[in-house]
């Protein structure tokens, strides 16, 4: 899959710059001096040239939600190595480094919360954690959302931030793209709104199984979403890439997203298209 | 079961020049082949084909990835790689399927979906994640046949059905081996490595429950004997259409939802 350029790439250093005092921090697109208070303050998003910088799961649970309406509701499956995966390391060891590092099971955190008074069930990709890439757990924990979100009546949040379906679980994390469209069409026989939140970056199996079909497809600004990621089909196919390639402004000038959203007004969007979506009841 | 380091002889036979390809199998394996084109949106991808045939005298629809038999033809056919023009194509059809009460057949043979620019302009996840939903939501029995690469997201696109068959020496993994080796091991040249790895052969994903059944191919694989192959194949077939022709539309998507609901090995610990 399309995962996994990412692995490569230095960990994405959240604005901070070495060349800089620890108060401050750069914008790694306009280069701009922020004192880094201020950056947190702005959801670190760049207040000179509004560049979404990557945030953590625990960052977006503050942004996104009211404060203290989060209940956790996942952790309890964890991944397993059911083809005993070595490559450079065992897969094992990488799990137990991501765990540790996260403090969770693995790329997801899911539960019961309110955004602007209105409650719902919330899913959250981390990125952090072996690239957001979904094996077993992850899928199992997506179900569990969606299934979570039709006993109680709610509706479903996904933010996505994934490098695809994981590559240590085989084909088993292959047929995770189609377990989670299938309980996504429980959620929908239910008629409960489910709208998905792109954000930087989401490609692979996961841009071609639930991501991409939600009732409203959003999108920070600036966000890399696609199939294939960019080097593969630069390296591949030999193609040069058009400017703005696969980011969420163009994505949404080809008809693929709904909405592009600035971060700090994403929460006052989501309550709109929710209480929209409830109609008349 | 399938070890001791053959998995990549396994993908070397998979990609044989002269293996039968969908095409093949609906000349050799169903009758009366009426080739449909297009998409309704944009164009006809010749990377995916589909139609409706008979097999053993049963109208079915059936799908194919296809890839070309010669250099010329591979180019025409971007290697079996569909855009998202075929999967709305494979969608298209499904949804004549329904309407009609036929079943779906479809032959699974790709590497993986095309990796393009237009592919991505042109929304490829999004045609995958579309083609997964409808087959999940048929009302007439589907049948899947890995028939010879089973490449990702580009595979299961098609492969979202009630049963999934592979032939003997076909694979079926979340990645080709080479991709996963330029990753993991930054080296496309470790693709045996990576194909190991994965347990991507059909004896291991018989193994590990995400395959019904193992179609055996003659020895020496099915470029040997397409016509036996075939054969052997079409009766597979039958057998279980015969079987899921007698299930209703509802149980049918009860049974397939119930079928990936419980794909995935995981451990479980309670919450404090």
């Amino acid at each position: 899959m399309a995962l996994d350029k990412f692995f490569r790439r230095k960990r994405p250093k959240a604005a901070v710059s070495e060349d800089v005092p620890e108060l401050w921090s750069k914008c790694s697109s306009c280069g701009a001096q922020i004192y880094k208070r201020d950056l947190e303050a702005n959801l670190k998003v760049c207040p000179v040239c509004s560049h979404h910088h990557r945030i953590s799961v625990e960052e977006r649970l503050r942004t996104l939600l009211d404060p203290d309406s989060f209940e956790p509701r996942s952790g309890s499956v964890h991944p397993r190595d059911p083809l005993h995966f070595v490559d450079t390391l065992p897969y094992t060891e990488r799990l137990k480094r991501a765990q540790q590092r996260s403090g969770r099971p693995d790329a997801i955190l899911a539960g019961l919360g309110r955004i602007q008074g209105s409650r719902l069930v919330l899913a959250l990709m981390d990125f952090e954690f072996s690239g957001g890439s979904m094996g077993s757990a992850v899928g199992e924990e997506l179900v569990r959302a969606a299934d979570l979100a039709v006993e109680l009546h709610l509706p479903l949040v996904v933010v996505c931030a994934s490098g695809g379906a994981r590559m240590q679980e085989g084909a088993y994390s292959l047929m995770q793209m189609a377990k989670t469209i299938a309980a996504l069409g429980r959620l929908a026989a239910a008629r409960l709104p489910y709208l998905s939140v792109l954000t930087d970056p989401t490609t692979g199996g996961v841009t071609a199984s639930f991501a991409t079909l939600a009732d409203v497809i959003l999108a920070e600004p600036g966000a890399l979403i696609g199939f294939a990621g960019p080097r593969v089909i630069q390296q591949t196919m030999r193609q040069t890439l058009p400017e703005g390639f696969q980011r969420s402004e163009f994505l949404l000038q080809h008809g693929l997203l709904d909405l592009v959203v600035d971060r700090r007004q994403l929460p006052s969007r989501l309550h709109a298209l929710l209480s929209l979506l409830k109609g008349a009841a | 079961m399938t070890s001791g380091g053959d998995r990549w002889a396994k993908v070397q036979l998979a990609r044989m020049p002269g293996r039968p390809t969908a095409l093949d199998y609906l000349k050799l394996a169903f009758e009366d082949f009426v080739e449909l084109h297009g998409d309704r949106l944009f164009r006809d991808d010749p990377a995916l084909v589909g139609g409706l045939a008979r097999l053993a005298g049963r109208p079915v629809v059936v799908l194919g990835e296809q890839k070309g038999r010669d250099t010329k033809e591979n180019i025409l056919r971007s290697f079996g790689m569909p855009n998202p023009e075929g999967y709305r194509k494979a969608v298209r059809l499904m949804r004549l399927a329904e309407k009609f009460g036929l079943p779906v057949v479809s032959l699974v043979d790709t590497i993986g979906a095309y990796p393009g620019v237009s592919a991505e302009e042109h929304g490829q996840a999004w045609a995958i994640a579309e083609s997964i939903r409808t087959m999940l939501s048929l009302q007439v029995p589907v049948l899947a046949v890995i028939l010879g690469e089973g490449g990702s997201g580009g595979a299961l696109a098609i492969a979202a059905a009630d049963r999934v068959l592979i032939l003997q020496n076909a694979w079926y993994s979340v990645i080709s081996p080479e991709s996963c080796a330029a990753i993991l091991w930054r080296d496309a040249a470790e693709a045996p490595k990576a194909a190991e790895a994965l347990q991507l052969s059909a004896a291991d994903l018989l193994a590990q429950g995400l395959v019904e059944e193992v179609i055996p191919e003659p020895s020496g694989g099915a470029h040997t004997d397409p016509q036996m192959t075939a054969a052997t194949l079409k009766l597979a077939l039958q057998r279980h259409l015969d079987e899921l022709c007698l299930l209703g539309g509802e149980q049918l998507v009860a049974g397939r939802e119930a079928r990936f609901r419980r794909l995935g090995v995981f451990g479980e610990t309670p919450l404090p």
